[in-house]
């Protein structure tokens, strides 16, 4: 039996280097991957915690974060086309359309 | 015994990937350091007797979303990318924080009277049939989020297909 607060940790683990890599990257494709890491992370809570209590609500919600996950990437990679056609870029710092 | 090395390889892999994924130049390497963290994510929702997420893991993520990012990858100049400096200027501080964020977790964790208190595990037993008992909730207790769910999806298609058009003067 493996505790639960291993999975929990290991899940916090892969947050953090999401953060990091959603705050430092410029490359806006890779702050989108670093997205699914943390999306990642927080199913792995999920999971552990829906096991560690014997229900099956927990993997109910990580089915959703899953598809919230998928709607966003269709999203965020559409912008980033749309963005890449009008500016050819996808350095995060030079997209600045809103600054003044 | 197994079960505990099984997870630590698990662990290490999707960690050591994860930390490529940041950290690789070139965005074609990134995607595919996704893919392996991805699957050792599904190898650790398998240890856990989550075999339906296990599934939707493998088809949903490394079958449709990595494809969708590498496919963007491709699609988008990454010559520029490569020239430029990879990592923002504020770098340390992101750094710092995560550490800090690791450090309290860990502490909480560590820390059982002052962190996380969970409550005693329920004496029930889990589902025998994981892809069924999943079914069942998300058809009869989870009905309207999944048509929630379905709408998001809708919407979402459909904002990717009008941003990703061409502009028409």
């Amino acid at each position: 039996m493996i505790h639960t607060e291993y999975y929990i940790f290991l899940g916090t683990g892969l947050f953090a280097i999401g953060v990091i890599g959603v705050l430092t990257r410029r490359n806006v494709l890779i702050i989108l991957m670093s997205i699914e890491l943390i999306l990642n992370a927080v199913n792995i809570n999920l999971v552990a915690l829906s096991q560690y209590f014997k229900s099956v609500d927990g993997q109910v919600f990580a089915i959703f974060v899953i598809t919230d996950a998928a709607a966003e990437a269709a999203v965020g990679l559409g912008l980033i086309i749309a963005l890449f056609r009008n500016k050819e870029t996808v350095n995060a710092d030079e997209i600045d359309l809103l600054k003044w | 015994m197994l079960e505990l090395a099984t997870l630590i390889v698990l662990s290490v892999v999707a960690l050591v990937s994860a930390v490529l994924v940041i950290t690789r130049r070139n965005a074609v390497h990134s995607v595919i350091w996704l893919i392996v963290t991805l699957f050792a994510v599904g190898g650790i929702y398998l240890l856990q007797h989550a075999e339906f997420l296990f599934a939707v893991q493998i088809i949903l993520y490394v079958g449709g979303i990595t494809v969708l990012f590498l496919f963007v990858v491709m699609l988008v100049d990454i010559d520029v990318a490569l020239k430029q400096a990879p990592f923002a200027r504020q770098w340390p501080v992101a750094l710092l924080t995560s550490v800090l964020l690791l450090a309290i977790v860990g502490f909480a964790l560590y820390n059982h009277s002052k962190g996380l208190n969970l409550p005693p595990q329920p004496m029930i037993n889990a589902p025998a049939e994981n892809t069924q008992a999943v079914g069942l909730a998300l058809y009869q207790n989870y009905m309207l989020p999944v048509e929630i769910a379905s709408v998001l999806l809708l919407v979402a298609m459909v904002g990717a297909v009008i941003m990703a058009k061409r502009k028409l003067e």
